[in-house]
């Protein structure tokens, strides 16, 4: 026979054995980590106002485990103490804490189906407000933004992007990206649908673009935190793509509330592609318009 | 011991593994198995279809809030880390990409050896990277059980080697001996 086998005697013991003594202790060792992070997330929520207490906890932990690694801390309590005596080390842990991956025309798919089942909807409001919560360093705003200039509804939309990080929203404002992203986004572009010439859209150097200056008068950045912040504004559509997949399942239904009463009846809701409304008390008020790419509609 | 779940990390060579391996499984097959297979970001789960169609249990792409239930197999979403909560429900998040991939090994190993402790089984098989071995490492750490492939027998060998390299499993097996060894396990609950 070719398998090996190591530690046998100690493999078939862990079959066999009850094992009491190494769980309890497992499990006074876990919900003491847990009670510790619990209490790093208060701190936070009352020294500094940013609430991630009903955050995904495996997502926080490992985030917070990470920074730990980074920065030399050996455990919670040190942690604590420095993120409250120092304002700098607070700042470096909320951007961890705050996820910033996006990129333009993020699922691609999903633009397409923009074009062909939101934009018909769109057209027949004399003026279009979109909400983009979450929205991050803003490149998926100007994606719209980039949508709705090539669909003729430019002219009477706004576009309020939004997030509760202000250094994120800044770069977005500046609308300067990466040039080497740009090959990836231009593929991006072509394949949720987009005819025109993506490098069109900006001016680039060596090593950044800039985007074009007719997209950025299109959106208006503000600062609104989902958590703690109530009702944005009355809008005909909200676009939330994967930020809701951080929250647990109250904080979501909290979040999907805000959303219901801020979109007006026939509004449409735009999810990341594998968020839901299932978990949710909203399920039964919207209409879906997509169900791949998680588009809905507001019910009357 | 008994155990509440199985986290596997594949990579290249990972769909003829999942093959070999759905086609061992018995339908009575009771702990649920989570899978990261490294895959193409762009990718359409209909791979996840047409392995069902071979399988006797349930096969799904895993879905976030989603609770981990008895007698299922669930796949993480590609573009997506798949971490296991407290509670035994998924999140998902689109976190950097971590070795180079999303989703990762090691997130997904990372976060299930803190839900399940000692009651967790991660395998490691065929793969061309290092993705899993320090995730196995913490399984080990919290008590679980480690099997990883026999690299000699694995179409890609650097991914087991790693995880040996890092820590020393409590089995190292060919494919069809480790689904004979957790099928034992699962009768012996």
């Amino acid at each position: 026979m070719s398998s090996m086998q190591t530690n046998e005697p100690h493999s078939t013991n862990k079959l066999t054995e009850n094992g009491t003594d190494t769980l309890n202790s497992a499990y006074t060792v876990r919900k003491k980590a847990e009670l510790n992070i619990l209490g790093l997330l208060e701190a936070i929520n009352h020294t500094y106002g940013y609430d991630f207490r009903d955050y995904s906890e495996a997502h926080i932990k490992r985030r917070v485990m990470n920074r730990m690694a980074i920065s030399g801390i050996k455990d919670i309590t040190e942690l604590q103490a420095k993120v409250l005596s120092e304002e700098a080390f607070a700042s470096i842990l909320l951007q961890d804490l705050s996820i910033n991956v996006t990129e333009m025309f993020r699922d691609p798919g999903f633009y397409r189906s923009i074009r062909e089942k939101v934009i018909p909807i769109l057209k027949t409001y004399p003026f279009i407000k979109i909400w983009h919560a979450g929205c991050s360093t803003g490149e998926e705003a100007y994606s719209m933004a980039i949508v709705l200039q090539e669909e003729g509804l430019a002219d009477r939309t706004t576009i309020y992007a939004t997030d509760f990080n202000q250094h994120v929203l800044n770069q977005g404002k500046e609308g300067i990206f990466s040039n080497k992203l740009m090959k990836e986004y231009t593929a991006n572009y072509q394949l949720s649908g987009g005819k025109e010439s993506f490098s069109d859209y900006y001016i680039s150097d060596d090593n950044n673009v800039i985007m074009n200056q007719s997209l950025k008068n299109k959106i208006v950045w503000a600062n609104h935190n989902l958590v703690t912040d109530s009702v944005f504004a009355e809008v005909n559509m909200i676009l939330c793509r994967n930020v809701l997949i951080y929250f647990n399942r109250k904080l979501q239904n909290n979040v999907q509330n805000l959303f219901h009463n801020s979109l007006i009846n026939g509004g449409v809701l735009c999810l990341g592609t594998k968020e839901s409304l299932r978990f949710t008390d909203f399920h039964d008020t919207y209409a879906v318009l997509d169900e791949k790419q998680r588009i809905f509609k507001k019910k009357y | 011991m008994n155990y509440d779940a199985i986290v596997i990390g594949v990579s290249s060579g990972g769909l003829n593994a999942m093959k070999i391996m759905f086609s061992l499984l018995p339908a009575d097959f009771s702990i649920p198995i989570v899978i990261v297979q490294h895959i193409g970001a762009r990718s359409e789960n209909i791979w996840i279809q047409l392995l069902n169609d071979k399988c006797n249990l349930e096969i799904k792409e895993a879905d976030e809030k989603e609770e981990i239930e008895k007698g299922k197999i669930y796949i993480a979403p590609s573009n997506y880390h798949l971490l296991i909560e407290q509670d035994k429900t998924f999140s998902l998040t689109v976190d950097e990409r971590v070795n180079y991939a999303r989703p990762s090994i090691d997130v997904l190993f990372e976060t299930a050896a803190e839900a399940y402790q000692e009651r967790l089984i991660g395998v490691v098989l065929t793969g061309s990277n290092n993705d899993g071995s320090k995730g196995i490492k913490r399984i080990k750490e919290c008590g679980g059980l480690t099997i990883v492939q026999q690299p000699d027998t694995a179409e890609s060998s650097y991914m087991p080697e790693s995880a040996i390299a890092t820590i020393q499993p409590d089995y190292i097996l060919p494919l069809e001996e480790i689904i004979k060894l957790l099928i034992e396990i699962d009768i012996q609950k």
